[in-house]
């Protein structure tokens, strides 16, 4: 673990040992909850919360000034005990996602700043600690070995993310602060999310009871949206039954997108049977065993799914338009929300 | 294939799996393989678990198989179905098939027969009328030697772009291609999309335009052919030398944003190495057994120093050369142990058994009993 400096827990306070952290600055959950004269924590504690929530504002700490340091720590702390008294799960994720985000902007500009030895190797274990990922400096640029930086990347849709569109040499992949930071998003948030989870449920204190029953409202305003689908197949789809309708041979792989996508939109297999039955080598009964396989209705019940958009233009079946934009899967095309 | 002809390819891979079993490379934690086999009068038998090479022999010397896999993933429990097989990791492995790479002699060695009566026909069949036909590819070295080039240059990719310098195999698949196995523990663990992208960037597909240096706004910086990666490797196949540097740059990057995209977009096939990007994002799949003998071809998978100047047709022939009697409609001649067989019209013939194995193999020949 990086030994952080009070600057480093004002500005990573998820970094902290809490309890550890109370008990060398001499407080306890009590006097925080109850103390008049912290009531402006409780407050900031409180607003760090609904702020994310509500705003979706990325919280910024005030750390120009050492005195302002503690204050942070706290809020953070105390802003958990407050998710965890209101039970609020939702409410904690996308705090944890706000605070990330402000972690992120923070992170960036250390990696960014670091010119001493130290300075970066305070930077990197930060990351390391949060991550797993062991970066180094190499000039301006940090590096990443080539499977760390898959095994992140992939769950990226835009195309700059793709590895062909990056500088990759001798098993590294060469990388700015702000994508270093970037890669690593999830993780983060991850961190933020698992120091909340596993945070002890404190006794409900009577002095937070008002802000977590605030809390507990807003948490019953997260409701989740509903998907509403256009009911039109994406282009690949379409090119995929057009083959299939003119008689032409289509590719194992362009078979189990059609396949896998009519069931997806919730198409039964004797729907399905007549986009197969002018493939050159149709057989009634292989289609159907075949469909049933992919349905989970046969074998060991594996339903298998309609693959990435990603990885069907590795296999040459993409047939992109710009109505795909944005999408990372051919059900979600025309489906809005 | 006719009852003759499985007796002769058994007879032919019994008496090679039972004198060289040394050539069979075994995989390391066997135990925790998945092995796979085709008899000439079966299907694949798949989800089957050995623990050691006496398991192995006895599998070859009684099953006589046409083909043998083993799974490049680790498996907890190798033989149950794949969604309970608890996968563990699988090494990467690049597949190059000559026929992918669509070469212009290509029609020039392939036979075209009746797939019902295997008369030799271009057309419907003049002897029993059926229409379909069946096209078989014979031993080619250019093709090979094309195929030869694609592993070198993916084995450049691997080695500098990608770091991969150690725990590289190379094989000849056993018909026409080679197999580039990576043993690399970290890359073993990488999942079907992470993988996919490696195919993606060995394969150069995908690229932006952004990347080597034009943007919607302007053309920025061209790569240089000092550069790493793609963009030297850009630099240098397409931008060319110093003097017409330039030139090519304007050429190239005239036309715009769009234009260059598209004409970088259809590169990938002169530029990337051409593999079949389905085998190397399968982490289920079961491949080849190094060592063991292609049912399409009777030559064994092998391993290969340097793809660029192997020559399959010696190298990997490692059936006997005793006479056998067949009946051959080979109509393109073919190459082995340089030797030339054929071309053949429905002709009584002797050849070596490695030979008649191949057109056998191959449905162009018919052992005479």
């Amino acid at each position: 673990m990086a030994v952080l400096g009070h600057l480093e827990l004002a500005k990573y306070p998820f970094l902290a040992d809490a309890g550890g952290y109370l008990r060398e600055c001499g407080f306890t959950l009590g006097q925080l909850a109850d103390d008049r004269d912290l009531a402006p924590i409780r407050d900031q504690a409180f607003a760090r919360v609904a702020a994310a929530v509500d705003e979706g504002k990325v919280y910024r700490p005030s750390i120009e000034t050492s005195s302002h340091l503690p204050r942070e720590v706290f809020s953070f702390l105390l802003a958990v005990v407050l998710l965890k008294m209101s039970g609020a799960r939702h409410l904690a994720k996308k705090f944890a996602m706000q605070e990330a985000r402000g972690a992120e902007t923070l992170l960036e500009r250390d990696l960014g700043r670091a010119r001493t030895t130290s300075q970066v190797l305070l930077a990197t274990e930060i990351i390391r600690d949060l991550s797993g990922v062991g970066i180094q400096k190499q000039e301006e640029h940090f590096v990443v070995p080539v499977h760390e930086y898959l095994r992140r990347a992939v769950t990226f849709h835009a195309r700059e993310w793709k590895l062909i569109n990056r500088r990759v040499e001798s098993g590294l992949v060469y990388l700015t602060p702000h994508e270093t930071v970037r890669l690593i998003r999830q993780e983060l948030v991850n961190y933020i999310v698992s120091r909340i989870e596993g945070a002890a449920t404190p006794p409900q204190v009577p002095g937070l009871q008002g802000f977590a029953e605030r809390l507990s409202a807003m948490e019953a305003r997260l409701r989740p949206k509903t998907a509403v689908s256009s009911g039109e197949f994406a282009p690949c789809v379409k090119h995929a039954a057009k083959t299939m309708a003119d008689g032409d041979n289509l590719s194992h792989a362009g078979r189990f997108l059609l396949a896998t996508f009519l069931l997806a939109r919730g198409y039964t297999i004797p729907d399905i049977v007549p986009y197969f039955e002018k493939a050159p080598d149709y057989k009634k009964s292989v289609t159907l065993y075949q469909l049933e396989h992919l349905a989970g209705k046969s074998g060991k019940g594996t339903a298998y799914r309609c693959q990435s958009c990603q990885k069907l233009k590795t296999l040459g079946l993409c047939h992109e338009i710009p109505e795909c934009a944005g999408i990372v899967n051919p059900l979600q095309f025309g489906v809005g929300r | 294939m006719r009852p003759p002809d499985a007796s002769f390819i058994r007879r032919c891979m019994r008496r090679y799996y039972f004198e060289r079993f040394d050539m069979i490379e075994l995989p390391s934690d066997m135990p925790k393989r998945e092995f796979g086999y085709r008899r000439a009068d079966s299907g694949m038998v798949r989800h089957i678990q050995l623990h050691d090479a006496a398991d192995l022999r006895v599998l070859l010397l009684q099953a006589v198989p046409l083909e043998v896999y083993v799974s490049n993933a680790r498996y907890l429990l190798p033989s149950q179905p794949i969604p309970e097989k608890v996968w563990e990791d699988a090494h990467l492995i690049f597949d190059i098939d000559a026929k992918d790479l669509n070469l212009e002699c290509r029609p020039s060695h392939t036979a075209v027969s009746c797939e019902r009566c295997g008369h030799g026909t271009p057309g419907p069949c003049e002897r029993c009328g059926h229409r379909g036909v069946r096209k078989t590819s014979v031993a080619c070295n250019s093709c090979m030697k094309a195929a030869g080039e694609q592993a070198g240059r993916l084995l450049e990719i691997l080695a500098d772009d990608l770091g991969v310098r150690e725990g590289v195999r190379v094989y000849f698949s056993g018909n026409e291609g080679f197999h580039v196995h990576v043993h690399d523990e970290q890359l073993a663990r990488l999942g079907a999309a992470e993988r996919t992208e490696l195919a993606d960037y060995v394969a150069f597909r995908g690229i932006m335009p952004e990347r080597l240096g034009v943007t919607r706004d302007r053309t920025a910086s061209l790569p240089r052919p000092s550069e790493g990666g793609w963009r030297g490797r850009f630099a240098r196949g397409v931008l060319g030398s110093k003097a017409g540097r330039s030139r090519a740059a304007r050429e190239i990057s005239s036309g715009g944003y769009d234009a260059f995209a598209r004409r970088v977009g259809g590169m990938a096939s002169s530029l990337g190495a051409r593999i079949d990007p389905g085998v190397t994002m399968d982490v289920h799949r079961i491949f080849r057994m190094p060592g063991t003998i292609n049912g399409k071809s009777g030559m064994a998978k092998v391993p290969c120093e340097d793809p660029k100047k192997f020559d399959p047709y010696v190298s990997a022939v490692v059936l006997s050369d005793e006479p056998v009697h067949v009946r051959a409609s080979c109509p393109v001649p073919i190459r082995m142990m340089k030797r030339r067989f054929g071309p053949y019209s429905n002709e009584y013939v002797e050849v070596p058994a490695y030979a008649a194995a191949y057109m056998v193999c191959k449905g162009l020949a018919h052992v005479v009993e």
